[in-house]
């Protein structure tokens, strides 16, 4: 019992100093989208920079913590300036959801850079701090614990002074609580914008720093986790309600730990991301408040910009594909073939996710999740029932499809950019569940062996034959959806784009028809996930990242949103750009976030228009 | 029995009741509209009616059967149409599509999800003739708007002027085929030689029998087309009767002149602010008199 009670103790501790770091990354958010109206997604990469800055002081330059903290206060609070101009000023006319994918490109930039300046690998942080523990009725606390007690104490206060006592804090709760009128009182927003930015990427980089010193290690991927948590505590206390980030990231923080003390260290990323997906569709403005609002009404849909379709003519299309099917015979280098396979297997992802996002307006940032149900189906199919290849293939992409929409299904109530965060939301699920499913899918060591494809005959190795194979696929993909977009049903998802609220008042059943293009959608993208895994013939739970997801969603706005050709055309560009100039190849990633920043920017239409 | 029975409806918004106790009888093939000032609640009531909102009390029905708690597109399957005030065409379709979406549940189609796709995926003979019929019909009633809408059938709706949006609007609702129809102010914005137009095309639509209920600021309009008014103020009805009732109403008058006095002043002071008011407050002040 006493035993008990420690560990009970131990673990409250633990969770309130973690919540602590949630709280301060919450506050971040939610000053941002108080103000801003805009969920930033480049939030966790400041985090990320912020650990980083403190790290580079601490234990390379051996500065003194108070010059760590100033460090990461400048540079931070001058990245968040940054990124008010680039995801948020210049956008301001856009649809609500760009300057979402905007900050998701500044997110791409900054980890990837952080990557090329400091390698991918962790860097151990030892703790500046003296490792002596506090008995404190026998609860131990640690000097780290309670510097980030202080910290973000400290910093509630003095955020706290500045809003209800200064003119500027003023200023910006004005704004966030009604942006028309605090403008039409002379409130300068820009201004406001940028302080909240600033401020939040300030907290955001102390949150950061403070958590490489109490896990005593950074890593550039460490900012994905932290952006999603940050905002699923902010979601906890109400969007843009900052004493409710404050009690939401606590309340996270407690969360987890007591549910990695009851489950094990491996559940530890999947609390967040159920709990961000049960508020979402259960109480979307939080647990502390209840409304009940009918969208307002706008005079058309805005998600799609409106614009002039270029027309491809038929007879070049055809040539194109010839081109591609004749291409082996001119090209025999494996690696030049490998490349051009993964970019149709990256295309029938983009055409998945150009069908829910483009066509039906559903933004998906999950595809990933369903490329990894495929992966897995096709994988154990053939590994564990020795199914032919034939046969699993068909059924991989069915089960995704099945499995894909009824996770989704809960988030069908959500509109615009809820939609996006729901489905990272699922995309991280599926990812956490095949880690934690051990014995299913053997968790982090993942599936070994995977048999090569076969086409009803001996395994497929060739680079060549897998190339014809995989075009093959991306050509079956992309003939089904031609044909569902020039069906009654293409006009039906086209309509819940434009206006769900008037599709509905006309007998269209959204949820219905949300489900079929996610079903489609799921069925193609696994597919893709399917053949990749028998392609590599190894797939772990980090084989279909976030960052897969987000790629394809690029190429899909890049071609144009909706549009198939263009989805493939974005496909082989992103994928063959880098390619093409050799000495670009490391900053792959760096030039996806650039393309998705200007592609929003300045031609958010894409290269053939919104279809 | 009536078609539609409107009974004690209320819709409460955080302490605004926008609709306050509503009664009200449709019969088959009537004409009623429904004016009052600003913020009235008239808006409120059709999204009730036709399910985009859901009401704090009271019943809706239909041919006797209830349709509260029924969601948006069950009403429509049920005969429900509406038009939007501020317009909500599919900006980046073609007339002709804007159109064909309001025959969504004139179309045949499988109940089961994947017989759906397969309908879609591979045309057979029947989803062609559907398809074709339907098509013919949407036509047709782009047709009634003369040379409007025809040689724009497959322009964008976004690429139209204001008021042709409104007909494709229209033309949606009718490709329905409704049972009730309801417009909420369909001539907003549109000049007077468009409003005596609609106004045409709206009594054609009356004399063809179709039950229709209208929101509108112009009296002229409403005076012209209605069998019954029904005069809503503070989300309450304050009076309801035929127009000729209706306009000598000693409570009407108050209602808009007290309103009329009020714009006034809110208009002199946003004025002040430099505020652009987004509605034209005056608009009511010409009619009345
Ligand atoms: N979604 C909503 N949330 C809160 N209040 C609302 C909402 N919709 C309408 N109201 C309020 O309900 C009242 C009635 O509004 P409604 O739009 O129904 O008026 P209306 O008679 O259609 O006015 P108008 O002639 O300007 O169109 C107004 O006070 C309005 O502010
Ligand atoms: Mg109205």
């Amino acid at each position: 019992m006493i035993q008990f009670l420690r560990t009970f103790f131990d673990q409250t501790i633990n969770g309130l100093v973690i919540g602590n770091i949630y709280a301060l990354t919450a506050v971040g958010l939610a000053l941002i989208f108080g103000v801003g109206n805009l969920i930033n997604f480049a939030h966790g990469s400041v985090y990320m920079i912020g650990a980083y800055v403190g790290w580079v002081c601490v234990t390379q330059w051996h500065t003194p913590l108070p010059i760590a903290f100033l460090a990461v206060i400048i540079v931070c609070g001058l990245l968040g300036l940054l990124i008010e101009r680039l995801g948020l000023r210049s956008l301001q006319n856009s649809a609500r959801i760009a300057p979402l994918l905007a900050t998701i490109g500044i997110s791409f930039m900054l980890d990837q850079t952080t990557q090329l300046v400091f390698s991918p690998n962790p860097q151990s942080f030892p703790s500046p701090l003296p490792t002596t523990r506090y008995w404190i009725g026998g609860v131990s606390i640690g000097a780290t614990d309670l510097l980030i007690a202080a910290t973000g104490l400290s910093l509630a206060a003095i955020l706290f002074f500045f809003l209800r006592y200064t003119k500027l804090g003023w200023a910006l709760r004005a704004t966030a609580q009604d942006r028309e009128a605090a403008q039409q009182m002379g409130v300068d927003v820009n201004a406001v914008n940028q302080t909240a930015f600033a401020l939040a990427s300030i907290l955001g980089g102390i949150a950061g720093m403070l958590v490489g010193i109490y896990f005593q290690t950074v890593y550039p991927t460490m900012s994905f986790q932290a952006g999603l948590k940050g905002f699923a505590a902010n979601l906890l206390g109400g969007l843009g309600n900052i004493p409710g980030a404050v009690l939401g990231g606590l309340l996270l923080g407690l969360i987890e730990s007591y549910g990695v003390a009851i489950f094990g260290a491996t559940y530890r990323n999947l609390f967040a991301f159920v709990i961000l997906i049960a508020i979402l569709v259960i109480r979307p403005a939080g647990l502390f408040t209840k409304k009940r609002q009918l969208p307002p009404e706008p005079l058309t849909g805005t998600f799609t910009p409106n614009n002039k379709l270029v027309r491809i003519p038929p007879w070049l299309v055809g040539l194109g594909i010839a081109l591609a099917g004749l291409l082996p015979f001119v090209i025999q280098s494996p690696y030049v073939l490998q490349i051009l396979t993964n970019a149709w297997l990256l295309g029938m992802v983009a055409l998945s996710v150009t069908l829910v996002t483009g066509t039906a307006g559903q933004t998906s940032l999950g595809q990933a999740g369903f490329m990894a149900i495929g992966a897995y189906t096709s994988a154990l199919l053939t590994l564990r029932l020795n199914w032919p290849f034939e046969l699993a293939l068909p059924v991989a992409g069915v089960l995704s499809a099945v499995l894909g929409t009824l996770l989704v299904l809960p988030a069908f109530r959500l509109r615009a950019h809820y939609v996006a965060i729901a489905t990272i939301g699922i995309g991280e699920i599926v990812s956490q569940v095949i880690l934690n499913w051990d014995n299913l899918t053997n968790g982090a060591m993942g599936l070994t062996n995977i048999p090569a494809p076969t086409f009803f005959g001996p395994p497929v190795f060739l680079p060549r034959e897998i190339y014809w194979y995989s075009l093959g696929l991306l050509l079956a993909a992309a003939l089904i959806q031609w044909r569902l977009l020039r069906s009654a049903l293409g006009r039906t998802w086209r309509a819940i784009r434009e206006d769900d609220v008037a599709a509905q008042a006309y007998g269209i059943n959204l949820n219905r028809y949300k489900a079929l293009a996610f079903a489609v959608s799921a069925f193609v993208a696994g597919l893709s996930g399917a053949f990749t895994a028998h392609m590599y013939t190894y797939i772990n739970n980090e084989t279909f990242t976030n960052t897969t997801s987000t790629l394809a969603l690029t190429m899909s706005i890049l071609g144009g949103m909706g549009n198939i050709l263009g989805a493939v055309v974005g496909a082989l560009a992103l994928t063959g750009l880098p390619e093409v100039f050799r000495g670009l190849v490391d900053y792959r990633y760096l030039i996806y976030g650039l393309a998705l920043v200007l592609l929003i920017r300045f031609r958010p239409q894409g290269l053939l228009g919104t279809e | 029995m009536s078609l539609l029975e409107i009974a004690h409806l209320s819709r409460n918004f955080d302490g605004i009741l926008a609709v306050d106790n509503i009664s009200l009888t449709v019969e088959e093939g009537e004409t009623i509209s429904i004016i009052g000032p600003n913020g009235a609640g008239k808006t409120t009531l059709f999204n009730l009616v036709t399910g985009t909102d859901r009401p704090t009390h009271g019943e809706i029905r239909l041919d006797g059967r209830s349709l509260v708690g029924l969601s948006p597109d069950q009403f429509a399957s049920r005969g429900m149409a509406r038009t939007f005030q501020h317009g909500r065409v599919f900006g980046n379709l073609s007339v002709l599509d804007n159109v064909l979406i309001g025959a969504h549940t004139r179309r045949k189609r499988p109940h089961n999800l994947v017989a759906e796709l397969l309908a879609a995926l591979l045309p057979f003979p029947s989803v062609r003739t559907d398809e074709y019929r339907l098509r013919q019909d949407a036509e047709a009633i782009i047709a009634l708007f003369g040379e409007r809408l025809t040689p724009r059938l497959h322009q964008p709706a976004s690429s139209l002027s204001y008021a042709n949006r409104r007909r494709v609007e229209l033309a949606r609702a009718l490709a329905l085929h409704p049972r009730i129809l309801l417009l909420d102010e369909p001539t907003a914005g549109m000049n007077p030689t468009e409003t005596a137009e609609m106004l045409e095309f709206i009594r054609t639509l009356k004399q063809r029998g179709l039950t229709i209920l209208l929101i509108e600021h112009k009296l002229a309009l409403v005076m012209a087309l209605s069998d019954r008014v029904v005069v809503m103020d503070n989300g309450q009805k304050i009076a309801e009767g035929s127009p000729e009732v209706i306009r000598t109403n000693p409570q009407v008058i108050e209602a808009y002149l007290g309103h009329k006095q009020h714009q006034r002043d809110v208009a002199a002071q946003s004025a002040q602010a430099q505020v652009p008011t987004e509605k034209p407050l005056s608009r009511l002040a010409v009619e009345t008199s």
